[in-house]
């Protein structure tokens, strides 16, 4: 609690004290009205205050005005009717203690949803004159070498000049499993260091890196507002007045029709007054998408605004782009076929007599032979552009390459099913089979597909620049319904404008990318998701949803919770108006009292309030 | 420029969107957003008055709740 929080909670305690002494008390007429007076100056004294000094500043229909003249009409009402004095008071000692929890719940939820995302650093360590100095991030220059001891967080991104460790990227992406980081590799700002000393060049300054940036996109997120939201502010400025209207004439009108009593309607009048604040819908919206948003980050999942989250949910047509989305980008070896030898000795073969290149293939073959190739095995070795690697393994001369190159070697060679890249392999003239290389799905793509559909996406389409076999055939694999090959970035605009004519009124078409060369494609679709990698400016810059973790499978999760907190919030918004209608209608009706009106201002708030901080927590499957 | 500020005991979120209405509608405010949640706001409002435009900013905000405070 804060102190101002705590200096309430004193006031209410010294005020209900002093109501029920006034209530013990046996005095009757004006004297009993002269008792409740402490009790309800000590409760009320600040509101009465603001009510007069925001008249003077021309803010009439705030809550304290509202407040304020229900309290001292219902001290009338006692005065000259038969009302009840210690009502007016414990109107406001109600009103006063679900602020104060309005304002503890507020607070609370604040906190949890900033300690989702506290991974600012607050110094890094720094060698001067052999001796390991704190300073602030962002005193740090480029170039600099910092030290990460175990146990702390990277302050700065860089590369690692000296140590190994395991890092724990949670903060950033969401994922358990640790990463092992050597010399050479990228460190980011945010992971923590679990194991080994590391010393870490600095590549970027504060401002650019990674938790600069992602904080920065974390908090001006509620700046980029929802419907829900909109119309929350909108519907706020108009209902308060058209209560306080109708207040109004159901404090006059009646008895003049009538004829009658005052009291009676004057009564009503103020109940009105009362439930005319809209405080519970207008924190309790933005609240929920805060906390959605927060539930999100903690996923690795980083919404730039609600209104994001708002289009998720109602998403009808998902595109992809293969290489580095659904694809790892990486070519590995997809498959050996042998033919008179086994599929170690072939791919032995195939890596040795490539191993002077540095071609991609070349790196993918040592790769899934896992060894170093001992000096003095590999002679004579020539590249032969267009064809493939002629070189002597153990005496043998060996041949790999296309199927051009088998071909002017005279070799007959089986021509391969599998689609990839074919490396065939001669050895003395002998064909000894082929090496497929393929870039490969990720793991999670084709059940990140499987589980769009099941959230209700229609058409699941690929877009890439691939040919014709390659694509199709990854496509048929993890089962999307469309697939447009050989497309050059610009036809990848075209392709999503024809697809954002093709759907219908209602639904949003997201493209997912991995940032590299389809800005332009992130920015043209309703949602932009890119695959932000770790520390990826493009992506993160261009789309309006960052994977962090670059896993397909988070965007059925983001949709999870992007329902989740749509619901939530049209739970509120139903919720909180329901019962201003009905508290509404019994007053008019004369069926209602104070009790029940200030329940429907702070008491549904705070209800309001519970029900949002559930958008926090992670929906279920 | 854009600039952002801290808010002290911004306490109620109608008045945080009551400010943020009255803010965009001081002259020379090209866009400003009061967030409730971060208790934060943002201004984005010409260079060369940026200060005036401030100080007219505080006095709006004063208006709306007298309890709040921009820290600048």
């Amino acid at each position: 609690m804060t102190s101002k929080q705590k200096k309430m909670l004193l006031r209410i305690l010294i005020s209900a004290v002093l109501l029920v002494a006034a209530v013990l008390i046996p005095v009757e007429g004006p004297w009993r009205f002269l008792l409740f007076l402490p009790a309800y100056f000590t409760i009320g004294w600040d509101v009465l205050w603001k009510a007069v000094v925001n008249i003077s500043h021309g803010q009439v229909f705030d809550e304290n005005f509202l407040m304020a003249l229900a309290t001292v009409g219902a001290f009338c009402t006692g005065f000259f009717g038969d009302g009840e004095y210690p009502e007016a008071v414990f109107v406001m000692l109600f009103y006063q203690v679900g602020e104060l929890f309005q304002s503890y719940a507020v607070g609370k939820s604040r906190r949890s949803i900033a300690s989702l995302m506290d991974i600012r650093p607050n110094y890094a360590n720094i060698e001067r004159d052999g001796v390991l100095e704190q300073v602030d991030p962002e005193d740090i220059a480029v170039g600099d070498i910092i030290v990460i001891k175990p146990g702390e967080r990277a302050p700065l991104d860089g590369i690692v000049r000296e140590g190994s460790s395991a890092l724990d990227t949670a903060a950033l992406t969401g994922e358990s499993l640790p990463r092992e980081v050597g010399v050479g590799d990228a460190v980011t700002s945010g992971c923590v260091n679990m194991s080994g000393l590391l010393r870490v060049e600095v590549t970027k300054p504060f401002e650019e890196s990674t938790v600069s940036k992602i904080l920065d996109l974390v908090e001006n997120s509620s700046s980029k507002k929802a419907k829900a939201e909109n119309f929350i502010t909108k519907f706020a400025r108009y209902y308060t007045p058209i209560v306080v209207c109708s207040a109004v004439a159901l404090a006059v009108l009646p008895p003049l029709i009538l004829g009658g009593g005052w009291g009676d309607w004057v009564q009503r009048a103020l109940i009105f007054l009362v439930v005319s604040c809209p405080c519970a819908l207008v924190i309790s919206v933005p609240l929920s998408f805060f906390g959605g948003i927060g539930g999100a980050s903690k996923q690795g999942i980083l919404v730039k605004g609600g209104n994001y989250l708002e289009a998720l949910a109602q998403a009808e047509t998902m595109v992809f782009d293969k290489t580095g989305t659904l694809t790892q980008g990486i070519f590995r070896v997809a498959g050996t076929y042998p033919q008179g030898c086994t599929e170690a000795e072939l791919l032995e073969t195939a890596a040795l007599v490539e191993s002077y290149s540095d071609h991609p293939i070349s790196r993918s073959l040592k790769d899934a032979w896992g060894r170093d190739p001992e000096p003095g095995r590999v002679t004579e070795a020539e590249e032969l552009s267009g064809r493939g690697v002629r070189a002597k393994v153990d005496g043998k001369t060996v041949c790999a390459g296309n199927s051009k190159f088998m071909e002017e070697l005279g070799v007959e060679y089986a021509s391969c099913q599998q689609v990839g890249t074919a490396v065939h392999v001669a050895v003395d003239g002998q064909y000894a089979g082929c090496v497929v290389i393929a870039d490969q799905p990720k793991e999670d793509a084709a059940q990140a597909i499987r589980e769009l559909k099941a959230e209700g996406i229609r058409q699941t389409v690929m877009l890439t620049g691939d040919r014709k076999e390659v694509g199709e055939s990854v496509a048929k694999e993890l089962g999307l319904d469309a697939v447009y090959t050989q497309l050059l970035p610009a036809d990848k605009v075209e392709k999503v404008e024809e697809l954002l004519r093709g759907k219908s009124e209602k639904g949003k078409l997201a493209f997912v990318g991995d940032g590299i060369n389809d800005a332009p494609v992130l920015s043209r679709a309703d949602i932009g998701i890119a695959m932000g990698g770790l520390g990826s400016d493009a992506a993160i810059e261009a789309a309006d949803i960052v994977l962090m973790d670059d896993k397909p499978s988070k965007i059925a999760e983001a949709m999870r919770i992007s329902r989740r907190t749509l619901g939530i919030v049209r739970q509120n918004i139903v919720f909180a108006l329901a019962v201003k209608a009905a508290v509404l209608v019994l007053s008019a009706l004369g069926m209602s009292n104070m009790w029940e009106a200030v329940f429907a201002d702070v008491g549904v708030a705070v209800l309001a309030i519970l029900n949002a901080m559930r958008a926090l927590s992670l929906p279920k499957k | 420029m854009k600039k952002k500020f801290k808010m002290v005991d911004l306490d109620c979120a109608n008045c945080a969107a009551k400010m943020e209405n009255a803010i965009k509608k001081i002259d020379g405010v090209q866009d400003a957003t009061v967030s409730f949640m971060a208790q934060r706001l943002t201004v984005e409002a010409d260079d060369s008055r940026f200060e005036e435009i401030m100080d007219q900013i505080v006095k709006t905000c004063k208006k709306v709740e007298p309890d709040c405070q921009i820290v600048r």
